[in-house]
Protein backbone atom coordinates (compact mmCIF):
# COMPACT_ATOMS: atom_id res chain seq x y z
CA UNK A 1 0.00 0.00 0.00
CA UNK A 2 2.90 2.31 0.63
CA UNK A 3 4.04 1.73 -2.93
CA UNK A 4 0.75 3.13 -4.16
CA UNK A 5 0.90 6.07 -1.81
CA UNK A 6 4.47 6.83 -2.86
CA UNK A 7 3.49 7.43 -6.47
CA UNK A 8 2.42 11.05 -6.65
CA UNK A 9 -0.99 11.56 -8.13
CA UNK A 10 -0.70 13.01 -11.62
CA UNK A 11 -0.96 16.71 -10.95
CA UNK A 12 -2.47 18.96 -13.57
CA UNK A 13 -0.24 21.93 -14.13
CA UNK A 14 -1.89 24.96 -12.53
CA UNK A 15 -1.63 26.70 -15.89
CA UNK A 16 -3.80 24.05 -17.51
CA UNK A 17 -6.76 24.38 -15.17
CA UNK A 18 -9.90 25.58 -16.89
CA UNK A 19 -11.06 29.11 -16.14
CA UNK A 20 -13.88 28.74 -13.59
CA UNK A 21 -17.15 30.38 -14.55
CA UNK A 22 -17.40 32.53 -11.43
CA UNK A 23 -14.08 34.15 -12.35
CA UNK A 24 -15.55 35.19 -15.68
CA UNK A 25 -18.63 36.59 -13.96
CA UNK A 26 -16.48 38.59 -11.53
CA UNK A 27 -14.43 39.94 -14.43
CA UNK A 28 -17.56 40.96 -16.31
CA UNK A 29 -18.95 42.59 -13.17
CA UNK A 30 -15.76 44.57 -12.79
CA UNK A 31 -16.04 45.79 -16.38
CA UNK A 32 -19.37 47.41 -15.50
CA UNK A 33 -17.70 49.92 -13.19
CA UNK A 34 -14.04 50.18 -14.13
CA UNK A 35 -14.36 52.96 -16.72
CA UNK A 36 -15.68 56.45 -16.16
CA UNK A 37 -18.64 55.92 -18.51
CA UNK A 38 -19.66 52.56 -17.07
CA UNK A 39 -19.28 53.87 -13.51
CA UNK A 40 -21.60 56.81 -14.25
CA UNK A 41 -24.20 54.51 -15.75
CA UNK A 42 -24.15 52.37 -12.59
CA UNK A 43 -24.38 55.46 -10.38
CA UNK A 44 -27.35 56.68 -12.45
CA UNK A 45 -29.05 53.29 -12.18
CA UNK A 46 -28.59 53.25 -8.41
CA UNK A 47 -29.49 56.91 -7.86
CA UNK A 48 -32.44 57.42 -10.19
CA UNK A 49 -35.06 55.85 -7.91
CA UNK A 50 -34.05 57.70 -4.71
CA UNK A 51 -34.10 60.96 -6.68
CA UNK A 52 -37.50 60.25 -8.22
CA UNK A 53 -38.85 59.20 -4.80
CA UNK A 54 -37.56 62.43 -3.29
CA UNK A 55 -39.50 64.41 -5.87
CA UNK A 56 -42.64 62.28 -5.48
CA UNK A 57 -42.68 62.61 -1.70
CA UNK A 58 -42.75 66.38 -2.12
CA UNK A 59 -44.97 66.59 -5.19
CA UNK A 60 -47.65 63.91 -4.89
CA UNK A 61 -50.96 64.58 -3.16
CA UNK A 62 -50.85 63.09 0.37
CA UNK A 63 -53.58 60.56 -0.37
CA UNK A 64 -51.52 59.23 -3.27
CA UNK A 65 -48.48 58.58 -1.12
CA UNK A 66 -48.65 54.79 -0.91
CA UNK A 67 -45.96 52.18 -1.42
CA UNK A 68 -47.80 50.84 -4.46
CA UNK A 69 -47.99 54.26 -6.14
CA UNK A 70 -44.34 54.99 -5.44
CA UNK A 71 -43.26 51.70 -7.02
CA UNK A 72 -45.56 52.40 -9.96
CA UNK A 73 -44.02 55.80 -10.64
CA UNK A 74 -40.39 55.15 -9.86
CA UNK A 75 -40.05 51.86 -11.72
CA UNK A 76 -40.63 53.61 -15.04
CA UNK A 77 -37.32 55.52 -15.21
CA UNK A 78 -35.48 52.50 -13.83
CA UNK A 79 -37.03 50.30 -16.49
CA UNK A 80 -35.73 52.74 -19.08
CA UNK A 81 -32.18 53.00 -17.74
CA UNK A 82 -31.40 49.43 -16.70
CA UNK A 83 -31.35 47.89 -20.22
CA UNK A 84 -28.51 50.25 -21.22
CA UNK A 85 -26.31 48.21 -18.89
CA UNK A 86 -27.06 45.06 -20.87
CA UNK A 87 -26.59 46.77 -24.24
CA UNK A 88 -23.22 48.30 -23.36
CA UNK A 89 -21.91 45.19 -21.65
CA UNK A 90 -21.97 43.46 -25.05
CA UNK A 91 -21.51 46.25 -27.59
CA UNK A 92 -18.47 47.79 -25.89
CA UNK A 93 -16.50 44.64 -26.73
CA UNK A 94 -17.01 45.54 -30.39
CA UNK A 95 -17.18 49.33 -30.29
CA UNK A 96 -14.05 49.54 -28.13
CA UNK A 97 -12.62 46.41 -29.79
CA UNK A 98 -11.76 44.90 -26.40
CA UNK A 99 -13.34 41.69 -27.69
CA UNK A 100 -10.03 41.03 -29.42
CA UNK A 101 -8.43 40.45 -26.00
CA UNK A 102 -11.53 39.08 -24.26
CA UNK A 103 -12.11 36.36 -26.84
CA UNK A 104 -8.40 35.56 -27.09
CA UNK A 105 -8.11 34.99 -23.35
CA UNK A 106 -11.40 33.06 -23.34
CA UNK A 107 -11.89 31.47 -26.75
CA UNK A 108 -15.39 30.31 -25.81
CA UNK A 109 -17.61 33.19 -26.74
CA UNK A 110 -20.88 31.72 -25.51
CA UNK A 111 -19.35 31.26 -22.09
CA UNK A 112 -18.33 34.92 -22.05
CA UNK A 113 -21.86 35.90 -23.08
CA UNK A 114 -23.34 33.79 -20.32
CA UNK A 115 -20.99 35.41 -17.79
CA UNK A 116 -22.10 38.84 -19.05
CA UNK A 117 -25.77 37.87 -18.66
CA UNK A 118 -25.24 36.59 -15.12
CA UNK A 119 -23.30 39.74 -14.19
CA UNK A 120 -25.87 42.21 -15.53
CA UNK A 121 -28.82 40.24 -14.13
CA UNK A 122 -27.18 40.26 -10.69
CA UNK A 123 -26.80 44.03 -10.98
CA UNK A 124 -30.42 44.26 -12.16
CA UNK A 125 -31.60 42.42 -9.03
CA UNK A 126 -29.50 44.75 -6.88
CA UNK A 127 -30.90 47.82 -8.64
CA UNK A 128 -34.46 46.55 -8.13
CA UNK A 129 -33.73 45.97 -4.44
CA UNK A 130 -32.47 49.56 -4.16
CA UNK A 131 -35.67 50.68 -5.88
CA UNK A 132 -37.93 48.86 -3.42
CA UNK A 133 -35.89 50.14 -0.48
CA UNK A 134 -36.13 53.72 -1.76
CA UNK A 135 -39.89 53.31 -2.19
CA UNK A 136 -40.20 52.03 1.38
CA UNK A 137 -38.21 54.97 2.74
CA UNK A 138 -40.31 57.30 0.60
CA UNK A 139 -43.53 55.82 1.98
CA UNK A 140 -42.37 56.33 5.57
CA UNK A 141 -41.22 59.87 4.81
CA UNK A 142 -44.49 60.64 3.03
CA UNK A 143 -46.54 59.43 5.97
CA UNK A 144 -44.46 61.33 8.53
CA UNK A 145 -43.62 64.56 6.74
CA UNK A 146 -46.73 65.10 4.66
CA UNK A 147 -49.30 63.02 6.49
CA UNK A 148 -49.49 60.81 3.42
CA UNK A 149 -51.68 57.76 3.06
CA UNK A 150 -48.71 55.46 3.82
CA UNK A 151 -50.49 52.27 2.76
CA UNK A 152 -48.25 49.24 2.39
CA UNK A 153 -50.70 47.09 0.50
CA UNK A 154 -48.73 45.66 -2.37
CA UNK A 155 -48.80 41.89 -2.32
CA UNK A 156 -45.86 39.59 -2.12
CA UNK A 157 -46.21 38.58 -5.76
CA UNK A 158 -45.81 42.23 -6.67
CA UNK A 159 -42.15 42.13 -5.64
CA UNK A 160 -41.51 39.11 -7.83
CA UNK A 161 -43.55 40.57 -10.68
CA UNK A 162 -41.80 43.95 -10.74
CA UNK A 163 -38.39 42.31 -10.39
CA UNK A 164 -39.26 40.13 -13.37
CA UNK A 165 -40.31 43.17 -15.38
CA UNK A 166 -36.94 44.78 -14.66
CA UNK A 167 -34.97 41.67 -15.56
CA UNK A 168 -36.94 41.07 -18.75
CA UNK A 169 -36.11 44.62 -19.86
CA UNK A 170 -32.46 43.99 -19.04
CA UNK A 171 -32.48 40.75 -21.01
CA UNK A 172 -34.13 42.53 -23.91
CA UNK A 173 -31.35 45.13 -23.87
CA UNK A 174 -28.64 42.49 -23.71
CA UNK A 175 -30.24 40.58 -26.58
CA UNK A 176 -30.38 43.75 -28.71
CA UNK A 177 -26.74 44.44 -27.87
CA UNK A 178 -25.75 40.95 -29.00
CA UNK A 179 -27.81 41.11 -32.18
CA UNK A 180 -26.58 44.54 -33.28
CA UNK A 181 -23.05 44.68 -31.73
CA UNK A 182 -22.70 48.41 -32.39
CA UNK A 183 -23.49 50.74 -29.48
CA UNK A 184 -25.33 53.57 -31.28
CA UNK A 185 -27.37 51.19 -33.44
CA UNK A 186 -28.31 49.00 -30.48
CA UNK A 187 -29.28 51.98 -28.32
CA UNK A 188 -31.39 53.62 -31.02
CA UNK A 189 -33.10 50.42 -32.12
CA UNK A 190 -33.77 49.34 -28.54
CA UNK A 191 -35.42 52.60 -27.53
CA UNK A 192 -37.17 53.45 -30.79
CA UNK A 193 -38.33 50.19 -32.37
CA UNK A 194 -40.69 49.04 -29.58
CA UNK A 195 -42.39 52.46 -29.57
CA UNK A 196 -42.82 52.54 -33.34
CA UNK A 197 -44.04 48.96 -33.14
CA UNK A 198 -46.68 49.68 -30.50
CA UNK A 199 -47.74 52.83 -32.34
CA UNK A 200 -48.33 50.74 -35.46
CA UNK A 201 -50.19 48.03 -33.59
CA UNK A 202 -52.38 50.45 -31.66
CA UNK A 203 -53.38 52.60 -34.63
CA UNK A 204 -53.71 50.19 -37.55
CA UNK A 205 -57.27 48.85 -37.12
CA UNK A 206 -56.67 45.24 -38.14
CA UNK A 207 -53.69 44.86 -35.83
CA UNK A 208 -55.27 46.22 -32.69
CA UNK A 209 -56.38 42.83 -31.42
CA UNK A 210 -52.86 41.44 -31.73
CA UNK A 211 -51.29 44.26 -29.74
CA UNK A 212 -51.52 42.55 -26.38
CA UNK A 213 -49.57 39.61 -27.77
CA UNK A 214 -46.73 41.41 -29.50
CA UNK A 215 -46.07 44.43 -27.26
CA UNK A 216 -43.66 43.48 -24.51
CA UNK A 217 -44.20 46.50 -22.29
CA UNK A 218 -47.94 45.97 -22.45
CA UNK A 219 -47.49 42.26 -21.73
CA UNK A 220 -45.29 42.94 -18.72
CA UNK A 221 -47.62 45.73 -17.58
CA UNK A 222 -49.97 43.12 -16.13
CA UNK A 223 -47.46 42.49 -13.38
CA UNK A 224 -48.25 45.93 -12.00
CA UNK A 225 -51.10 45.88 -9.57
CA UNK A 226 -51.04 42.12 -9.65
CA UNK A 227 -53.25 41.73 -12.70
CA UNK A 228 -51.43 38.79 -14.28
CA UNK A 229 -53.83 36.15 -15.58
CA UNK A 230 -53.41 32.90 -17.50
CA UNK A 231 -53.95 34.65 -20.83
CA UNK A 232 -51.66 37.44 -19.67
CA UNK A 233 -48.93 34.89 -19.00
CA UNK A 234 -49.32 33.46 -22.51
CA UNK A 235 -49.20 36.95 -24.01
CA UNK A 236 -46.04 37.61 -22.04
CA UNK A 237 -44.44 34.44 -23.38
CA UNK A 238 -45.23 35.39 -26.98
CA UNK A 239 -43.99 38.96 -26.55
CA UNK A 240 -40.88 37.65 -24.75
CA UNK A 241 -40.16 35.34 -27.67
CA UNK A 242 -40.42 38.24 -30.13
CA UNK A 243 -38.39 40.80 -28.17
CA UNK A 244 -35.92 38.72 -26.18
CA UNK A 245 -35.63 35.18 -27.51
CA UNK A 246 -35.41 36.03 -31.23
CA UNK A 247 -32.81 38.82 -30.92
CA UNK A 248 -31.03 36.67 -28.32
CA UNK A 249 -30.69 33.72 -30.69
CA UNK A 250 -29.59 36.01 -33.55
CA UNK A 251 -27.18 37.61 -31.07
CA UNK A 252 -25.55 34.37 -29.92
CA UNK A 253 -25.06 33.44 -33.56
CA UNK A 254 -23.60 36.84 -34.48
CA UNK A 255 -21.28 37.02 -31.47
CA UNK A 256 -19.95 33.60 -32.40
CA UNK A 257 -19.25 34.57 -35.99
CA UNK A 258 -18.52 38.28 -36.13
CA UNK A 259 -14.87 39.22 -36.29
CA UNK A 260 -13.64 41.97 -34.01
CA UNK A 261 -12.06 44.38 -36.43
CA UNK A 262 -8.38 45.17 -36.31
CA UNK A 263 -7.33 48.68 -37.14
CA UNK B 1 22.16 26.26 -29.34
CA UNK B 2 18.88 24.39 -29.18
CA UNK B 3 18.17 20.97 -30.46
CA UNK B 4 15.36 21.87 -32.76
CA UNK B 5 14.75 18.70 -34.68
CA UNK B 6 13.80 16.43 -31.81
CA UNK B 7 11.12 18.50 -30.10
CA UNK B 8 7.70 19.18 -31.66
CA UNK B 9 7.10 22.68 -32.96
CA UNK B 10 5.47 25.28 -30.71
CA UNK B 11 3.40 26.54 -33.61
CA UNK B 12 2.47 24.44 -36.61
CA UNK B 13 0.56 26.03 -39.46
CA UNK B 14 -0.51 23.54 -42.11
CA UNK B 15 -2.23 24.37 -45.38
CA UNK B 16 -4.08 27.35 -43.99
CA UNK B 17 -6.45 28.96 -46.50
CA UNK B 18 -9.10 31.60 -46.17
CA UNK B 19 -11.51 32.87 -48.77
CA UNK B 20 -13.81 35.84 -48.40
CA UNK B 21 -16.26 35.19 -51.21
CA UNK B 22 -14.23 35.02 -54.42
CA UNK B 23 -11.25 36.72 -52.75
CA UNK B 24 -8.61 34.32 -51.54
CA UNK B 25 -6.95 36.08 -48.60
CA UNK B 26 -4.76 33.13 -47.68
CA UNK B 27 -3.68 30.28 -49.88
CA UNK B 28 -2.20 27.08 -48.46
CA UNK B 29 0.08 28.72 -45.89
CA UNK B 30 2.36 26.34 -43.99
CA UNK B 31 5.22 27.01 -41.61
CA UNK B 32 6.29 26.19 -38.10
CA UNK B 33 7.85 27.98 -35.14
CA UNK B 34 10.26 26.11 -32.88
CA UNK B 35 10.75 26.43 -29.16
CA UNK B 36 13.72 28.60 -28.33
CA UNK B 37 13.50 30.69 -31.45
CA UNK B 38 12.15 33.92 -32.86
CA UNK B 39 10.39 33.61 -36.18
CA UNK B 40 9.82 36.77 -38.16
CA UNK B 41 6.62 36.81 -40.20
CA UNK B 42 7.19 39.25 -43.02
CA UNK B 43 5.21 40.62 -45.87
CA UNK B 44 3.76 43.80 -47.32
CA UNK B 45 0.56 45.23 -45.88
CA UNK B 46 -2.42 43.14 -46.82
CA UNK B 47 -0.33 40.04 -47.48
CA UNK B 48 -2.30 37.96 -44.98
CA UNK B 49 -0.13 38.22 -41.86
CA UNK B 50 -2.85 39.37 -39.52
CA UNK B 51 -5.36 36.89 -40.91
CA UNK B 52 -2.89 34.06 -40.25
CA UNK B 53 -2.26 35.22 -36.68
CA UNK B 54 -5.98 35.60 -36.00
CA UNK B 55 -6.53 32.04 -37.19
CA UNK B 56 -3.77 30.83 -34.90
CA UNK B 57 -5.71 32.06 -31.88
CA UNK B 58 -9.12 31.02 -33.16
CA UNK B 59 -10.52 34.51 -33.81
CA UNK B 60 -11.00 33.73 -37.49
CA UNK B 61 -12.05 30.36 -38.86
CA UNK B 62 -9.96 29.02 -41.75
CA UNK B 63 -11.63 27.84 -44.93
CA UNK B 64 -9.13 24.98 -45.07
CA UNK B 65 -6.10 23.79 -43.18
CA UNK B 66 -5.30 23.99 -39.48
CA UNK B 67 -3.15 25.93 -37.07
CA UNK B 68 -1.84 24.17 -34.00
CA UNK B 69 -0.29 25.76 -30.95
CA UNK B 70 1.59 23.57 -28.46
CA UNK B 71 0.32 20.48 -30.21
CA UNK B 72 -3.38 21.32 -30.20
CA UNK B 73 -5.95 23.87 -31.22
CA UNK B 74 -5.62 27.21 -29.45
CA UNK B 75 -9.32 27.11 -28.62
CA UNK B 76 -8.82 23.87 -26.69
CA UNK B 77 -6.32 25.41 -24.28
CA UNK B 78 -8.06 25.52 -20.89
CA UNK B 79 -6.53 28.87 -19.92
CA UNK B 80 -4.79 30.14 -23.07
CA UNK B 81 -3.22 33.23 -21.49
CA UNK B 82 -1.03 31.05 -19.26
CA UNK B 83 0.51 29.28 -22.25
CA UNK B 84 0.34 31.70 -25.15
CA UNK B 85 0.83 35.46 -24.94
CA UNK B 86 -0.98 37.30 -27.70
CA UNK B 87 -0.86 40.86 -28.96
CA UNK B 88 -2.87 41.37 -32.12
CA UNK B 89 -3.72 45.06 -31.98
CA UNK B 90 -2.34 47.35 -29.33
CA UNK B 91 -5.01 49.95 -30.08
CA UNK B 92 -7.86 47.58 -29.28
CA UNK B 93 -8.24 48.85 -25.73
CA UNK B 94 -11.17 50.51 -24.03
CA UNK B 95 -10.30 54.20 -24.24
CA UNK B 96 -11.71 54.84 -20.78
CA UNK B 97 -9.86 52.08 -18.96
CA UNK B 98 -6.51 52.76 -17.31
CA UNK B 99 -3.50 50.71 -18.35
CA UNK B 100 -3.30 49.19 -14.88
CA UNK B 101 -6.97 48.22 -15.01
CA UNK B 102 -6.53 46.54 -18.40
CA UNK B 103 -3.83 44.32 -16.92
CA UNK B 104 -5.83 43.74 -13.79
CA UNK B 105 -8.83 42.45 -15.75
CA UNK B 106 -6.59 40.15 -17.78
CA UNK B 107 -4.87 38.90 -14.62
CA UNK B 108 -8.29 38.19 -13.12
CA UNK B 109 -9.37 36.08 -16.10
CA UNK B 110 -6.10 34.14 -16.04
CA UNK B 111 -6.29 33.64 -12.28
CA UNK B 112 -3.04 35.45 -11.54
CA UNK B 113 -2.04 37.19 -8.32
CA UNK B 114 -2.43 40.95 -8.62
CA UNK B 115 1.20 41.77 -7.87
CA UNK B 116 1.89 40.32 -11.30
CA UNK B 117 0.30 43.49 -12.74
CA UNK B 118 2.80 45.80 -11.06
CA UNK B 119 5.62 43.48 -12.04
CA UNK B 120 4.66 43.61 -15.73
CA UNK B 121 4.12 47.37 -15.72
CA UNK B 122 7.65 47.70 -14.43
CA UNK B 123 8.94 45.18 -16.96
CA UNK B 124 7.63 47.14 -19.94
CA UNK B 125 8.61 50.50 -18.51
CA UNK B 126 5.21 52.05 -17.82
CA UNK B 127 5.49 54.32 -14.78
CA UNK B 128 2.83 54.21 -12.04
CA UNK B 129 1.56 57.61 -13.20
CA UNK B 130 1.28 56.36 -16.79
CA UNK B 131 -0.39 53.15 -15.65
CA UNK B 132 -3.11 55.16 -13.94
CA UNK B 133 -3.90 57.16 -17.05
CA UNK B 134 -6.73 56.10 -19.34
CA UNK B 135 -5.56 54.11 -22.35
CA UNK B 136 -7.31 56.58 -24.64
CA UNK B 137 -4.60 59.11 -23.78
CA UNK B 138 -1.73 56.73 -24.59
CA UNK B 139 0.62 57.15 -27.51
CA UNK B 140 0.88 54.18 -29.85
CA UNK B 141 4.24 53.31 -28.28
CA UNK B 142 2.69 53.19 -24.80
CA UNK B 143 -0.15 51.04 -26.10
CA UNK B 144 2.37 48.62 -27.55
CA UNK B 145 4.12 48.43 -24.18
CA UNK B 146 0.78 47.81 -22.46
CA UNK B 147 -0.03 45.13 -25.04
CA UNK B 148 3.31 43.44 -24.51
CA UNK B 149 2.77 43.57 -20.74
CA UNK B 150 -0.60 41.92 -21.29
CA UNK B 151 0.95 39.22 -23.49
CA UNK B 152 3.68 38.49 -20.92
CA UNK B 153 1.30 38.59 -17.94
CA UNK B 154 0.56 34.88 -17.80
CA UNK B 155 4.25 33.90 -18.08
CA UNK B 156 3.58 32.08 -21.38
CA UNK B 157 5.90 29.86 -23.39
CA UNK B 158 4.70 31.11 -26.77
CA UNK B 159 4.36 34.71 -27.92
CA UNK B 160 2.28 35.76 -30.92
CA UNK B 161 2.75 39.44 -31.71
CA UNK B 162 1.30 41.37 -34.64
CA UNK B 163 3.37 44.44 -35.57
CA UNK B 164 4.49 45.03 -31.98
CA UNK B 165 7.16 47.54 -32.95
CA UNK B 166 4.69 49.90 -34.63
CA UNK B 167 4.89 53.25 -32.90
CA UNK B 168 7.87 52.37 -30.73
CA UNK B 169 10.78 54.78 -30.83
CA UNK B 170 14.28 53.45 -31.66
CA UNK B 171 15.04 52.92 -27.97
CA UNK B 172 11.75 51.07 -27.63
CA UNK B 173 12.51 48.85 -30.60
CA UNK B 174 15.92 48.08 -29.16
CA UNK B 175 14.31 47.24 -25.81
CA UNK B 176 11.80 44.93 -27.44
CA UNK B 177 14.47 43.06 -29.37
CA UNK B 178 16.29 42.37 -26.12
CA UNK B 179 13.09 41.21 -24.47
CA UNK B 180 12.17 38.83 -27.29
CA UNK B 181 15.72 37.49 -27.57
CA UNK B 182 15.77 36.73 -23.87
CA UNK B 183 12.35 35.11 -24.04
CA UNK B 184 13.50 32.80 -26.84
CA UNK B 185 16.83 32.05 -25.20
CA UNK B 186 14.95 30.76 -22.17
CA UNK B 187 13.17 28.29 -24.46
CA UNK B 188 10.15 30.33 -25.50
CA UNK B 189 8.82 30.49 -29.03
CA UNK B 190 8.12 33.85 -30.63
CA UNK B 191 6.17 34.55 -33.80
CA UNK B 192 6.20 38.21 -34.66
CA UNK B 193 4.90 39.91 -37.75
CA UNK B 194 6.07 43.06 -39.39
CA UNK B 195 6.05 44.77 -42.73
CA UNK B 196 9.47 46.23 -41.93
CA UNK B 197 12.37 43.89 -42.53
CA UNK B 198 14.93 45.86 -40.52
CA UNK B 199 12.87 45.51 -37.34
CA UNK B 200 12.88 41.76 -37.62
CA UNK B 201 16.26 41.03 -39.12
CA UNK B 202 18.19 41.84 -35.96
CA UNK B 203 16.24 39.50 -33.71
CA UNK B 204 14.82 36.67 -35.82
CA UNK B 205 16.32 33.19 -36.16
CA UNK B 206 13.90 32.11 -38.83
CA UNK B 207 11.94 34.03 -41.41
CA UNK B 208 8.69 33.41 -43.22
CA UNK B 209 7.93 35.71 -46.14
CA UNK B 210 4.32 35.98 -47.20
CA UNK B 211 2.90 37.79 -50.20
CA UNK B 212 -0.55 37.77 -51.76
CA UNK B 213 -1.70 35.21 -49.23
CA UNK B 214 1.06 32.70 -50.02
CA UNK B 215 4.36 31.79 -48.40
CA UNK B 216 6.98 32.95 -50.88
CA UNK B 217 10.09 32.05 -48.89
CA UNK B 218 10.84 30.49 -45.54
CA UNK B 219 13.84 29.21 -43.71
CA UNK B 220 16.55 30.13 -41.26
CA UNK B 221 17.79 33.68 -41.52
CA UNK B 222 21.28 32.36 -42.28
CA UNK B 223 20.22 30.20 -45.21
CA UNK B 224 18.08 32.97 -46.65
CA UNK B 225 20.94 35.44 -46.24
CA UNK B 226 23.29 33.08 -48.05
CA UNK B 227 20.81 32.63 -50.86
CA UNK B 228 20.34 36.36 -51.14
CA UNK B 229 24.03 37.10 -51.27
CA UNK B 230 23.95 38.81 -47.88
CA UNK B 231 21.23 41.35 -48.47
CA UNK B 232 17.84 40.31 -47.14
CA UNK B 233 16.24 43.55 -48.15
CA UNK B 234 17.04 42.86 -51.77
CA UNK B 235 15.59 39.40 -51.42
CA UNK B 236 12.47 40.75 -49.75
CA UNK B 237 11.90 43.34 -52.46
CA UNK B 238 12.61 40.86 -55.24
CA UNK B 239 10.25 38.29 -53.76
CA UNK B 240 7.41 40.70 -53.24
CA UNK B 241 7.96 42.32 -56.64
CA UNK B 242 7.97 38.90 -58.35
CA UNK B 243 4.82 38.06 -56.60
CA UNK B 244 3.18 41.26 -57.69
CA UNK B 245 3.87 40.40 -61.34
CA UNK B 246 2.49 36.93 -60.84
CA UNK B 247 -0.73 38.44 -59.60
CA UNK B 248 -1.07 40.65 -62.61
CA UNK B 249 -0.32 37.85 -65.05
Amino acid sequence: MSAVAAVPAPMTDERDLAIPFDRLVRTELRKTYDTRASRWLLIAIAAITPIVIGVLVVALAPKELTFNKLVDFSSTPEKLLLPALGILSVTSEWSQRTGLVTFTLVPRRRRVLLAKCVAVLALGIAATAVMFAACAVGNVLGATLRAGNGSWSFGLSGFGGITLVMLIGLMEGTAFGMALLVTPAAVVVFYVLPNVWSAVFSTVPGLKSAEAWVDLSQATGNFYNDKMTGTGMLQLLVAFAIWVAVPGVIGVWRVGRTEVKSS
Amino acid sequence: MNDRSSSPAAIEVAGLSKSYGPHRALDDVSFSVQHGSVTGFLGPNGAGKSTTLRMLVGLTTPTAGAARVLGGLYGDLPNPGRRVGVLLDASAQHAGRTGREVLRLNAMVMGLPLDRVQEMLHRVGLTPAEADRRAGTYSLGMRQRLGIASALLGDPEVLILDEPANGLDPAGIHWMRGLLREFADRGGAVLLSSHLLAEIEAVADDLVFIGGGRVIAAGSKRSLLDAAGGDLEDLFLTLTADHGREDVA
